[in-house]
């Protein structure tokens, strides 16, 4: 089996049990107000971690190039309320054009 | 606002709530789709994704991870760290949705988001409003996604270099959207660009994917010690 089939099988059945377990287990596990606020902040700096090295690194070096303007867009579309597909757009959109100018 | 007491309850306007979750939210499934190819998953896999793991934010770190270099247990565990919040979304609705048996096997996979928010905010309609509307959107939400995901897979499949195309700066987009309605005080803005930060400054010492599931520290700390 490939990485890519271990990756997404993997994840696929760890995502899955993860679901099922809030079906399974007592739901009083949630009444601790610190568990809540860490899992409140995990996808948080999950988020902002992947869009970081996402958009600034390449194979483990810090890279400035086309795909920060592209996010740079996204977050302008953001800050005006655009829907989802049209921010990722705009985003692709203002990518390429920097690509082509190879910026 | 509309305004239903009592035992019975609009069942077109939950549809509606539904509906218009859904669609949007299942459109963006074809960037999923077209990423994912571009980060170089075939199109079954690509699919599988879709199909068995099912939740936007995972799916989007799994690829981002293999892509970037990483191994295939720091793609599984970034994936699997975003995919706790599913599990405490179920652990909210369990008493609200009161399902037995087999059934419970069958709706934990549409525990996500979406589903859950349309339930949330049908809770003055009542609790079998909620139920109609975790459901519906379920179901919605698996369909259109895996349809979109195709499509874009396809699609992607067929044109070359993603980067001519903007494809490697829609993944980091689409991150920022999962992340921008998250970032509703200080608290959560103060933990997004302290782990964007660190993340970086880990990028160049530690082998990929690593340092993404390094920040999940900042989030055990603010967490715990804020009040």
């Amino acid at each position: 089996m490939t990485n890519l089939w271990i990756a997404t099988l993997g994840a696929s059945t760890i995502c899955y049990l993860l679901k099922l377990s809030g079906f399974l287990v007592p739901s009083t596990w949630l009444a601790r107000p610190k568990l809540q606020r860490i899992n409140e902040l995990i996808p948080v700096v999950l988020l902002s971690a992947l869009v970081a090295v996402q958009s600034l690194s390449t194979d483990s070096r810090v890279q400035v190039d086309h795909r920060l303007g592209g996010l740079i867009v996204a977050a302008i579309a953001l800050r005006l309320k655009a829907p989802f597909p049209i921010m990722m757009l705009a985003a692709a959109i203002a990518s390429a054009i920097l690509y082509r100018f190879s910026l | 606002m509309r305004q239903n007491r009592g035992v019975s309850f609009d069942r077109r306007a939950v549809f509606r709530d539904s509906l218009s979750v859904s669609i949007p939210v299942g459109t963006y499934g074809a960037a999923f789709g077209a990423a994912s190819v571009a980060a170089g998953f075939s199109v079954a896999q690509t699919c599988a994704l879709s199909l068995l793991l099912f939740s936007g934010a995972s799916q989007f770190a799994v690829i981002g991870v293999m892509a970037s270099g990483g191994s295939a247990l720091s793609a599984i565990a970034t994936g699997g760290l975003l995919g706790i919040r599913n599990g405490l979304y179920a652990l909210r609705m369990s008493p609200i949705l009161k399902l037995s048996g087999f059934k419970r096997f069958l709706v934990a996979q549409v525990t996500i988001d979406e589903s859950t928010g349309v339930a949330l905010s049908q809770e003055n309609r009542g609790e079998a409003a909620m139920r109609l509307g975790f459901i519906s959107t379920g179901i919605g939400v698996f369909f259109f996604w895996n349809f979109f995901t195709l499509v874009g897979a396809l699609s992607a499949n067929a044109i070359g270099n993603p980067s001519m195309w903007g494809l490697d700066a829609a993944v980091p987009a689409a991150f920022l959207g999962l992340l921008w309605p998250r970032l509703t005080n200080s608290k959560t803005k103060i933990a997004a660009s302290l782990s964007a930060v660190i993340a970086l400054l880990l990028t160049p010492i530690l082998p990929s994917g690593l340092p993404i599931i390094c920040t999940v520290v900042i989030a055990l700390v603010i967490g715990w010690k804020s009040k």
